[in-house]
């Protein structure tokens, strides 16, 4: 359906970037030789740990009893906070976590300590035996009573502009309303893992799944007392990250290094995937209460919008997470008199953290909810409602943040969209089949997203890469950033093999190393590519120039004539191939390889207004998606998704396509069959895929057809291409629409109140409330 | 206690294990004493299908390949069979097979943590459809490829290369010489021991008699659900009693009245066999789990495991099935919904075993129905599982049967409902008055998967859908629902 093949006519300038090239990795993928931290030849004597958890939501630890523990075969001792070194908390920015705990246990699954023996089953059976007396306390589970409570992780933020107020009293509709949305695991395939190798002279390998091995070495080096030139983090691949293995993988590698240490042994952690349920943290669930004034076209005059983030015990990544939902509550829309009150609840479950999107979705889904239910308010197509608070080229184009959206693209993305998918005829012919079938009923909706590309940190929007060119001609290139399945390596590979003018087979990528490239930030925010692929091109390009230099001194040319293509090197006086050059050239004294580094221009923000250029640019996309529902038991069906979304120019649309459509099914699974249940002790009863449910094949819509925007990235990003991990989770808000759309069609009153995930209980909720 | 050696063919090579503990998964040996990593583990209960691996046994001349779970497998439970992993696929020369080639050129992998479980679902597919000449669909692909979960493309390219695989040069096993091997694998095979860790075995009286000397020993079909006692409960079992190699239980018999499935026969295959009398349960069967869960378990097994929320008994309730228990001392035959005695516990005696479910043939004008209420549409657990056998002649409800699933501490057979109905005019009325009294029959529970007041009232809706279906009306079931211009070939 989506074959990439089809966008390849037209983009063939260049030899590698443009083309739908494999993963670099698909051949070993497919042949079971692609390696994972789980996978790598154990070290002798390589011992493993398990978590010892908290079974209390709060309460005081008393003590810890491991004497049956440790009397089981094969254990060889537990380790607890006593035995750190280093600082007791986690190096985290907030500096509010404990790495065990230590008086206190704050959620159920809180690792208390670790378990190491010989086997991994070993260590698991013996964690479950460690005795821990816990005094309870009580507990803050909701996350409407942590804000009644005032129970934050960290101070709410208000954003303001004009006197919404007034916009909402003079507006002639008005509307309030309430809204649960449920949080996300992230279900990587490779759960949690670190393996700690200690080394020398006090030095540390460690191997980590994890989207930040910087964060990774730092947080190990500060629990263990040293600097971090003696720790050195190494990750080839994640089975997926998703976020999840932003902060959370930092976790597991401290805990096993820490185990490590006190055996004198390398030690494995490998979370078994219930444990990993319980122990990490996951997308934040939000409580939102809102009130807006519109006029007769649905336009909004007025809003007061309180975002309630549940954060969890700690605060982890909540700040900026909140940080964006509230830079993300406009979506595409222009919101003039607006105030938005944006609380962090502290609450006793996991800490919740990263998730694709980061705060994004859960800014956006609220205002989609408002303009739907304002249109079911006014009788008006949503359609019609959200085009008319459109962000404007001109005019009504700054942000409540004080950015002007420069790049625009909105109403022609849009149109196109709604012309293709044949949204209007569709809406006709659906109300028709709604008005004669009583028990199945459809719905359709169209929504747009506007997403902001760049860390909300400014400092983090730097990277470096290293490029080798080795005598044979052959090159690696090596760059702060992690490959988690986005097809970052893929790419970065093409943009060297091109700045090069050598073959894609020619480069290939080693693993993300903190001995290779320093202080990389997280790959993260969508910017793997935006960053590295700049940097590892200004290292490649800086090779290239002393190539060219090279021979413009030989064939008495400028270096700007000569050319690098196609495995060849031409000057005005001779053509010979890269692998001559570079032999050559080494003769020459030559240096063949080179860093290069790039931080995003233009970019800064104030963190305590909220206010400012925090987005280099915006990456645009709109979905059109159509749902069945059965008003008897509450079941829904995705039918049929039409995609137009924006990459820019695409350096890959195979790896491009492949984010949009795994994206939308992984935001698709958090508005429908993904929830997670805690129970009324703080349990959370869904910690497996057996209850834990999301998306599987039969869930692909029969009808799913994604287009790419045809136009370049208008800033200067590169290979003129966009950011693509994130922005596409959102595109499925319309199928969140489109499900109230259908509740609304079955009640025919025009009005709907739904919570999500759209399960079948709540969709039959929703029928009847 | 000491276990037997166990042989299997893998590569081309016959592989003789011995000192594996009767508990040890199929997965720990591969990854962890045969140092094969290529197969992985994502969450170790049979739900992701990262771990799958295809299994083959001689069946009717050929070979039968099953894509399983080797994560809840016990790795005992292989011998004598052939095994493939994902590292066994590609040609020596490094020629990837159709299964591996048609995910790379359709980008099937991005993180490709769960992609080689994907591909060996392919080669699964690739063996038992496209080298015997079947063509594979995109239903056909959705359906056995849903026990495979994905958590980074979005499925739509692994359905492709699912499509694509028959474009590719052809590769086949070969058969005669694989079957060769094995048959030489069974003659060589020890006597069964009347003793020792794991005990398979192959006749019904050696069975009875294993079962009446080793009654501590845990039984275990296909493990699907005792796998996860092992991992994820950490229970150990020094003596299991594995009867899916006797023989007597492996078979499907049809008789004029009834069809008797083995306890030993897996749930595909006895799916299979309820479908080929009543073809309307067909989704209702491929809902059942995902295919490796449904190619290892058994029917028997998940009728003796009791499960309240298992699927298999609110149909075979309704279907008015009974149960065969035997042991040494004799047989006895009764209706499923009297096995069950309270939560997880049966009548099953310690010397006997469950032998056959036996269900009646379709009768003229049986109407039934089965409604399955889950999260997500496959491979899911049911909140809610109602099935309902009804005859109706004139207007008058004369049969009805009604299994329940999910609503009460084992399966159930709603007698009140059915009281209420027989014999009465079948009317919008008494529908109505039927689905109040089933609501009120039962007394749910609220978990994660739903909460009582939903489960009580969606029993109610779903006797009205059975009426609305008996009345005739077409799209009113989502199962069945289709728009037709978005359907892919």
């Amino acid at each position: 359906m989506n074959a990439p093949e089809k966008f390849l006519a037209g983009t063939a300038a260049q030899p590698a970037t443009g083309t739908s090239h494999f993963h670099e990795s698909a051949r070993a993928q497919v042949a079971g030789a692609a390696t994972y931290i789980d996978d790598i030849p154990e070290v002798k004597g390589t011992l493993h740990a398990a978590p010892i958890l908290s079974k209390v939501a709060h309460g005081r630890l008393l003590g810890v009893d491991g004497s049956e523990a440790l009397a089981m075969a094969g254990v060889r001792g537990i380790v607890l906070a006593a035995d750190i070194p280093g600082d007791p908390l986690l190096a985290t920015f907030v500096h509010d976590e404990p790495i065990f705990a230590r008086d206190k246990v704050e959620f159920v699954g809180q690792v208390v300590g670790l378990v190491v023996a010989e086997t991994v089953m070993q260590a698991r059976r013996a964690a479950r035996k460690v005795k821990l007396q816990v005094e309870a306390l009580p507990a803050v589970l909701d996350v409407r009573e942590a804000v009644q409570a005032q129970s934050f992780v960290l101070p709410p933020v208000t954003v303001r502009r004009g006197d919404p107020e007034q916009g909402i009293a003079r507006a002639p509709h008005r509307l309030a309303g309430r809204l649960d949305v449920g949080g996300q695991e992230h279900f990587y395939l490779e759960g949690q893992v670190g393996y700690a190798l200690p080394l020398e002279q006090d030095n540390w390998w460690i191997y980590s799944s994890t989207q930040h091995p910087g964060e990774v070495q730092h947080w190990v080096a500060h629990a263990l007392g040293l600097d971090n030139h003696a720790v050195k983090v190494e990750c080839r691949r994640m089975g997926g990250g998703f976020g999840g293995k932003e902060t959370q993988a930092g976790h597991i590698a401290v805990w096993a290094a820490l185990a490590a240490r006190k055996m004198k042994r390398p030690v494995k952690l490998r979370l078994d995937r219930d444990d990993d349920f319980m122990v990490t943290g996951k997308r934040h669930p939000f409580a939102y209460d809102y009130e807006v004034g519109f006029d007769d076209d649905g336009r909004v005059a007025g809003l007061k919008l309180v975002l309630a983030a549940n954060c969890g015990w700690s605060a982890d990544l909540s700040g900026p997470v909140a940080d964006r939902a509230v830079f993300h509550v406009d979506n595409a829309y222009f919101l003039g008199d607006v105030e938005i009150v944006s609380y962090r609840c502290k609450t006793n479950v996991q800490s919740h953290t990263a998730f694709r999107g980061f705060g994004g979705p859960q800014g956006m889904i609220v205002m989609e909810a408002i303009l739907g239910d304002i249109a079911r308010a006014l009788g008006k197509d949503a359609l019609d409602v959200r085009k008319a608070n459109l962000y404007g080229v001109d005019e009504r184009n700054v942000t409540h943040y004080e950015m002007t959206v420069e790049d625009n693209i909105l109403d022609p993305l849009i149109s196109r969209l709604e012309q293709d998918a044949r949204y209007r005829a569709r809406r006709e012919e659906i109300a028709a089949w709604n008005a004669k079938n009583p028990v199945i009923k459809r719905g359709l909706a169209l929504t747009p997203v506007k997403f902001g590309i760049s860390f909300t940190a400014t400092f983090f929007n730097q990277a470096g890469a290293l490029v080798h060119v080795y005598t044979d001609g052959s090159v690696q290139v090596n760059h702060g950033g992690t490959e988690m399945g986005q097809g970052l390596h893929t790419k970065i590979c093409q943009l060297v093999a091109d700045e090069l003018g050598v073959p894609f087979a020619k480069v290939r990528i080693s693993a993300t190393d903190t001995s290779k490239v320093p202080n990389a930030s997280a790959t993260a925010a969508s910017s793997g590519t935006d960053l590295n692929g700049r940097a590892a091109q200004f290292a490649a390009r800086q090779v290239r120039q002393r190539l060219a230099e090279f021979v413009a001194d030989k064939q008495k040319c400028r270096p700007e004539q000569v050319i690098f293509a196609h495995g060849q090197v031409s000057g005005p006086e001779a053509v010979m191939s890269f692998e001559q050059l570079v032999d050559d050239a080494y003769h020459a004294r030559v240096q063949l390889w080179s860093d290069g580094f790039y931080r995003t221009p233009k970019i800064h923000y104030d963190k305590h207004t909220l206010t400012g250029r925090p987005f280099y640019y915006f990456a645009y996309g709109a979905a059109c998606s159509e749902v069945a529902i059965d008003t008897l038991t509450g079941e829904s069906r995705v039918l049929k998704v039409d995609i137009l979304h924006d990459v820019g120019t695409s350096i890959n649309p195979a790896i491009d396509i492949g984010q949009i459509e795994g994206g939308f099914i992984q935001g698709m699974g958090w508005l429908t069959t993904e929830q997670l249940v805690w129970n009324d002790q703080g349990y959370l009863a869904t910690h497996a895929p057996s209850t834990y449910k999301i998306p599987a094949t039969g869930d692909v819509p029969a009808h799913f057809q994604v287009a790419l925007w045809p136009e370049a990235n208008p800033e200067d990003n590169v290979g003129g291409s966009k950011a693509v991990g994130e922005p596409p989770f959102m595109l499925a808000i319309s199928v969140w629409e489109a499900l109230r759309d259908a509740a609304a069609a079955a009640r025919g009153d025009g009005r709907v109140h739904m919570d999500a995930p759209a399960t079948p209980e709540n969709v039959l909720k929703a029928l009847k409330a | 206690m000491e276990s037997k050696t166990i042989r299997f063919v893998r590569r081309g090579e016959l592989v003789s294990l011995v000192n594996v503990p009767p508990d040890r998964t199929l997965l720990e040996v591969l990854r962890e004493d045969l140092q094969c990593t290529g197969t992985k583990e994502g969450c170790g209960e049979g739900d992701c299908g990262a771990c799958t691996v295809v299994l083959a046994e001689p069946g009717a001349g050929r070979l039968r390949y099953r894509a399983i779970n080797s994560c809840i497998r016990l790795a005992h439970s292989i011998d004598g069979m052939a095994l493939w992993t994902v590292e066994d696929l590609a040609s020596d020369d490094g020629t990837l097979h159709p299964a591996q080639e048609a995910m790379v050129q359709c980008h099937g992998s991005q993180c490709g943590y769960c992609t080689p479980g994907f591909v060996m679902s392919l080669f699964g597919m690739y063996q038992n459809h496209v080298c015997r000449g079947g063509r594979i669909t995109r239903g056909l692909a959705q359906e056995e490829l849903s026990g495979n979960l994905c958590r980074c493309t979005g499925y739509r390219p692994i359905l492709d290369a699912a499509q694509r695989m028959e474009q590719l040069p052809p590769v086949d096993v070969d058969e005669a010489r694989v079957l060769g091997q094995l048959e030489a694998l069974r003659s060589k095979r020890e006597l069964v021991p009347s003793s020792g860790g794991y005990l398979d075995p192959r006749t019904l009286d050696e069975l009875l008699a294993l079962r009446a000397a080793q009654p501590q020993a845990q039984v275990v079909a296909g493990c699907t659900d005792v796998g996860l006692w092992v991992t994820k409960m950490h229970m150990r079992f020094p003596q299991v009693l594995d009867v899916t190699r006797v023989a007597e239980l492996r078979r499907v018999e049809t008789y004029e009245n009834h069809v008797a499935i083995g306890a030993a026969v897996t749930l595909a295959e006895a799916y299979e066999a309820l479908v080929a009398e009543r073809p309307q349960l067909k989704t209702f069967a491929s809902r059942f789990a995902g295919l490796p869960v449904r190619n290892s378990g058994t029917l028997g097994g998940n009728v003796a495991n009791g499960s309240p929320i298992g699927d298999s008994m609110p149909l075979l309730i309704a279907l008015g099935a009974h149960v065969v228990l035997l042991s040494r001392r004799g047989h006895r035959d009764l209706p499923l919904e009297r096995f069950y005695t309270g939560y997880r516990k049966n009548v099953l005696a310690p010397d006997e075993v469950v032998a056959w479910i036996k269900v009646p043939r379709p009768a003229p004008g049986e109407l039934l129905r089965a409604y399955k209420i889950s999260k997500r549409y496959d491979d899911d657990i049911s909140a809610v599982c109602l099935a309902v056998s009804a005859r109706i002649e004139d207007g008058v409800m004369h049969h009805v049967s009604i299994g329940a699933g999910g609503v009460a501490a084992t399966p159930v057979r709603a007698v009140r409902t059915e009281a209420a109905l027989r014999g009465q005019p079948w009317t919008l009325e008494a529908a109505r008055k039927a689905a109040a009294t089933l609501r009120a029959e039962f007394q749910p529970i609220s978990d994660m998967r739903a909460s009582a007041a939903y489960r009580s009232e969606v029993l109610g809706n779903l006797v009205q859908r059975f009426w609305l279906e008996s009345q005739g009306l077409e799209q009113i079931n989502l199962e069945s629902f289709r728009l037709e211009e978005a359907t892919a070939p």
